[in-house]
């Protein structure tokens, strides 16, 4: 285990240890042991940063965790994984000191739930970007699809938390069984489930039949993590979370889960053309999609959930562009395709440090006037200077202008997007000129819907009535995270360069690799002014017409589009919801009847259909009447009287005789174990038998008399069926067992305990030598259900149930 | 039962000592001979169950003083500590050892890891036997 | 003999079937009392019968009847032993408490 190992484990320790601490030190808030984490993390992280021009080392340090099934807790560190550790980390250390502000140590608000639910996504998120093995991916994967879900129900008894946590589980997890389906398809193609190898092994992969199904069952895993049309529904849902936890998981970490995911398989599956297209379609779909939902919009934290959707699909949309970098070649560390790939990373990281500051400023207006909804809002900019400040910076940012780093990366967006009219594989130039308009006209209702957040928030005629507290400006705690952010945001926008060949070269190199000679790097070098090029008339078109649109928002804002706010795709997910809840209801109320009856008959008649056709299928029906042993005399008698005991049973109306003839059976068996050359098992039955008997006769006097059963005719006639049919399906199988084992004789596996069992265990009973020492666990298990069952016995009788109440 | 006759009383003691002394005779011959663990503890119970019959639950509470779901208990702590002990020495769980001694009067004798693990199953079965039972009989009176 | 056991076993299964489709809760315990009797017969009897002496090395003998399935029906019958003693207790306390061993009046109403 290497010090990497232990980045993903940490949080995980740590929060073993949170309730303890929650409870011990209550007057403190939990926060502030939990902050420390992320930051000595960041810290150590940051020391892999590559410090020169020299290509960042990669490290990869391999634990076997199951071997037998090639699954190895592998940590591998490359560009990619760096970038988003920094994230998690760097995030995470300032959403957590939101946080102690934000959530305040009151009696009642389960605190150590929260930090022990966010410190089990911190760990599961960096475990999901530093794992080199695909398997060890998922498991964190899942994880932090329910750490999200527990964090979004945190608040549980408000209906909507509860609706919430619920869809963005339904989402994310059946996503994540599609991903760990299309994972599997990697392996049945590679025999590994290493990516690094798997990489390596591409070729097997794109001449496979299985590449398209493992790529779309692999992109549902990334598509409804990260929250793309048509499953970007959880995400608006997803803001009943407190909002440190939006800002972090619905925004800058978890949500890009899927973006990671895709990049990081871009090497394996990037360069083939549906690869590039259903990630560039819907990537851009969504970004439509999303900005136009925002626009619609009353909640500040509903906007800013359909534009995450948005930028999401944008992120997307440019993995898919950037895709085809590997149909060209590489001049000077740069080609067509690579820019586009060059901006997927940079809008990352900005949109990380725009979005999350503006996730926490709604978080600061949400907390100081107890509202977010717009239509209450308004003229705040006086009240709070500072928050007003923080927002326009990230909201210009969001919007594209300049000089912000969000300007920045829409420009080298709209770059790639017009590329694509100059590509010339996949077919791209019947409808590539399409990408260019989708792109442009998402970015205006993007403008509109930044113009919404700022004016309606900030501007306007100050409404105190209609606000449930009386607003000022936030505590200092709570504005440093999203200083720290918005100057980020400015940084990054005056020197985008400081992030170039620290994190977006090896990332890039991470995302695209082979297209450069050995020793050479890609060219990074990202400026403000490009000259007159159709890019800078394009966000002059945004800016033109997203003000023309929000100057006339009074004419657009009665229409019925406007007015309904929800997603009418929630309409298919509610319904299917309900239809699948009535659904199961129909099936159960049909098989779950609460006859014990009918569950004996479905299984019985399975049994007998199953078997029977199989027996018929395979023609296996077969008996062997030549090699069987020897029949004494004796043995008939005894075979007779079992028999005759037997089918006396179901005749016998005392219960006593009943009782006493199951008696006799048991004791014949005895007796035939004894003929069989089994006396240990002769010698356990007998004493079973009589301490069986004893327990009957004790339960005796409670046990009614056995009523003569007033059956119908028809079940007294399909039980009867249903035995003959199930003793006679027994019995072919046996025989055709009997004969089938004579004509293709397989040595026993038996043989082994017999010539061992002096040798290694020093016995000589062998079934005793089986049962203590070579099969000793098998037969520990069993004394534990006799523990088990003992203990049953005496909560049954030891609880007294009232007359009527179940037991 | 105030009038148990006292015939059935003198014949259940010797009887049952008789079949304890088995049982502890079949528990030790397990391992080379028909035997062992389950069929030695079935005996035991019996031959307790025996007793309870015959004289009545508070008599032999008095003289059997146990508390079967503790004699479960230890035997199942005795199997699971018996198959933790060789993980010490770096080998599987439950993995058996054996040996020949020679020890005076009685002769070469074998002792294996296999016994205690045993006594734990015989331990659990004549206390769960026991414990079910006679958790009805109370339960009855 | 083989033939032989596997009627006998047939039997023992038929019964234990039409037992335990019974309305019955007894006889329901007896079915399946009687089912493990011709689970565990049925386990031997595949191993072929009369072959070789008893498991036991100090026999000294030439063949030996195979150990495993023995071993695997010691098992299945303490555990049986176990389960039948738990749904006797079970018989037991809910006839103490519903005064009934009928499952159709067991089943109680549907809104309880």
């Amino acid at each position: 285990m290497s010090t990497l190992h232990f980045v993903a484990l940490i949080p995980f320790i740590a929060a073993i240890f949170i309730p303890l601490v929650y409870h011990k030190f209550r007057h403190i808030h939990t926060g502030w042991f939990i902050l420390p984490i992320p930051l000595v993390l960041f810290v150590y992280l940051i020391s892999y940063l590559p410090t020169s021009d020299a290509p960042m080392a990669t490290v990869k340090n391999s634990v076997p965790w199951v071997p037998s099934l090639d699954i190895h807790y592998t940590v591998f560190l490359d560009g990619l994984s760096l970038l988003f550790a920094l994230l998690i980390t760097g995030i995470g250390t300032l959403v957590v000191l939101y946080s102690i502000y934000y959530i305040a140590n009151k009696k009642d608000e389960p605190l150590n739930n929260f930090y022990v639910y966010l410190l089990m996504f911190m760990g599961a998120m960096l475990g999901v970007v530093l794992s080199d093995n695909l398997i060890v991916i998922y498991v964190f994967w899942e994880v932090t699809s329910l750490s999200s879900s527990l964090l979004i129900g945190y608040w549980f008894h408000k209906e909507k938390s509860r609706y919430g946590a619920q869809k963005s589980l339904l989402i994310t997890v059946t996503g994540g069984f599609a991903m760990l389906s299309g994972f599997t398809l990697l392996y049945v193609m590679t025999g590994t489930f290493s990516i690094s190898e798997i990489i390596a092994l591409g070729d097997v992969i794109v001449a496979s039949p299985l590449f398209i199904p493992a790529m779309i069952l692999i992109l549902l895993g990334a598509f409804t993590k990260s929250a793309q049309f048509p499953f970007h529904i959880w995400l608006p849902d997803a803001m009943e979370a407190p909002t440190p936890v939006s800002a972090y998981l619905h925004s800058a970490t978890m949500v890009k889960a899927g973006i990671y995911l895709v990049a990081r398989l871009t090497p394996v599956f990037g360069g083939q053309a549906e690869w590039f297209w259903i990630i560039t379609s819907f990537g851009l779909f969504t970004l439509l999609w999303g900005s136009i939902s925002a626009v619609r919009q009353k909640d500040l934290k509903g906007i800013l959930a359909f534009s995450t959707v948005s930028q999401l699909g944008l992120i997307m949309s440019l993995l898919g562009l950037g895709s085809a970098a590997f149909h060209y070649d590489v001049v000077d560390g740069q080609s067509v395709y690579t820019v586009a790939i060059l901006a997927a990373v940079f809008h990352l990281v900005n949109h990380a440090t725009f979005k999350g500051s503006l996730f926490m400023i709604v978080g600061i207006i949400d907390h100081e006037t107890g509202t977010r909804d717009i239509r209450k809002l308004g003229g705040l900019m006086s009240i709070m200077p500072i928050t007003f400040t923080i927002s326009l910076i990230g909201i210009a940012s969001m919007a594209g202008l300049p000089p912000f780093n969000g300007f920045l990366s829409k420009e080298m967006f709209f770059t790639g997007a017009l590329n694509s009219t100059t590509i010339d594989v996949f077919n791209v130039q019947t409808l590539g000129f399409i990408f260019p308009i989708v792109a442009w006209v998402a970015s205006v209702f993007t403008f509109v819907y930044c113009m919404i957040m700022l004016f309606r928030t900030f501007t306007g005629k100050h409404q105190p009535e209609k606000l449930e507290k009386e607003a000022h400006e936030a505590p200092m705690g709570l504005l440093i995270s999203p200083i720290v952010l918005g100057s980020l945001v400015v940084v990054f926008g005056f020197f985008p360069n400081l992030l170039a060949y620290t994190i977006i070269n090896p990332a890039m190199q991470a995302i695209l690799p082979g297209l450069l000679e050995p020793g050479e790097q890609f060219y990074v070098n990202i400026y403000h002014w490009h000259g007159l090029n159709p890019e800078l008339f394009m966000t002059m078109g945004v800016i033109f017409f997203g003000a023309f649109i929000f100057l006339n928002a009074r004419k657009w804002q009665e229409t019925a589009f406007y007015l309904k706010e929800r997603d009418p795709l929630n309409t298919i997910y509610d319904n299917g919801l309900v239809g699948l809840i009535k659904g199961s209801t129909a099936v159960n109320d049909v098989q779950m009847t609460g006859r014990l009856r009918d569950y004996f008959s479905f299984m019985f008649v399975f049994l007998i259909l199953i078997m029977g056709y199989m027996l018929w299928k395979t023609n296996a029906i077969a008996i062997d009447l030549a090699n069987t042993a020897h029949i004494s005399p004796y043995m008939y008698l005894i075979s007779l009287s079992l028999v005759i005991a037997t089918l006396a049973v179901p005749f016998v109306a005392k219960r006593i005789s009943a009782i006493i003839l199951v008696g006799v059976i048991g004791f014949l068996i005895a007796l035939l174990f004894a003929v069989f050359r089994a006396p240990d098992l002769a010698l356990t039955q007998l004493l079973v038998e009589t301490v069986i008997v004893v327990l009957f006769l004790l339960v005796f006097y409670h046990l009614p008399e056995l009523k003569k059963e007033s059956f119908k005719p028809a079940f007294r006639i399909s039980n009867f069926l249903i035995s003959i049919g199930v003793g006679l399906v027994v019995t072919l199988t046996a025989l055709s067992a009997h004969a089938f084992s004579h004509e293709n004789p397989i040595s026993p596996i038996s043989d082994y305990f017999v010539e061992n069992a002096y040798a290694l265990a020093g016995g000589q009973n062998i079934v005793n030598v089986i049962l203590v020492d070579f099969r000793g666990l098998d037969t520990l298990l069993e004394v534990l259900v006799l523990g088990i069952v003992g203990l049953g016995v005496v909560v049954l009788i030891k609880y007294k149930a009232t007359k009527g109440e179940d037991i | 039962m105030r009038n148990t006759p006292v015939q059935l009383h003198v014949i259940t003691r010797i009887v049952a000592f008789i079949i304890l002394a088995f049982s502890v005779f079949l528990f030790f011959a397990g391992h080379n001979n028909p035997g062992g663990g389950f069929i030695g503890g079935l005996m035991t119970a019996s031959a307790l169950i025996l007793l309870y019959l015959s004289f009545d639950l508070k008599t032999i509470k008095r003289v059997i003083p146990f508390n079967y779901s503790k004699v479960i208990a230890s035997g199942l702590l005795l199997a699971i500590v018996t198959g933790i002990i060789g993980m010490f020495f770096g080998f599987p769980y439950l993995k058996q050892f054996f040996d020949y001694f020679q020890v005076p009067i009685l002769g070469e004798i074998e002792l294996t890891t296999a016994l205690p693990f045993d006594l734990g199953i015989y331990l659990v079965v004549v206390g769960f036997t026991l414990l079910v039972i006679l958790t009805i009989a109370e339960d009855d009176s | 003999m083989e033939i032989l056991m596997i009627l006998v076993i047939g039997v023992l299964f038929t019964v234990a079937t039409y037992m335990i489709l019974t309305k019955s809760l007894l006889r329901v315990i007896l079915g399946v009392v009687i089912l493990s009797h011709g689970a565990h017969l049925l386990l031997l009897t595949m191993a072929g019968l009369n072959q070789g002496s008893p498991p036991l090395l100090g026999e000294d003998a030439a063949s030996y009847a195979d150990p495993l399935p023995q071993a695997l029906i010691l098992t299945a019958i303490v555990i049986g032993f176990g389960i039948t003693a738990f749904m006797l207790v079970l018989a037991y306390q809910t006839y103490k408490v519903h005064k009934t061993d009928n499952f159709d009046e067991l089943r109680g109403t549907e809104d309880d």
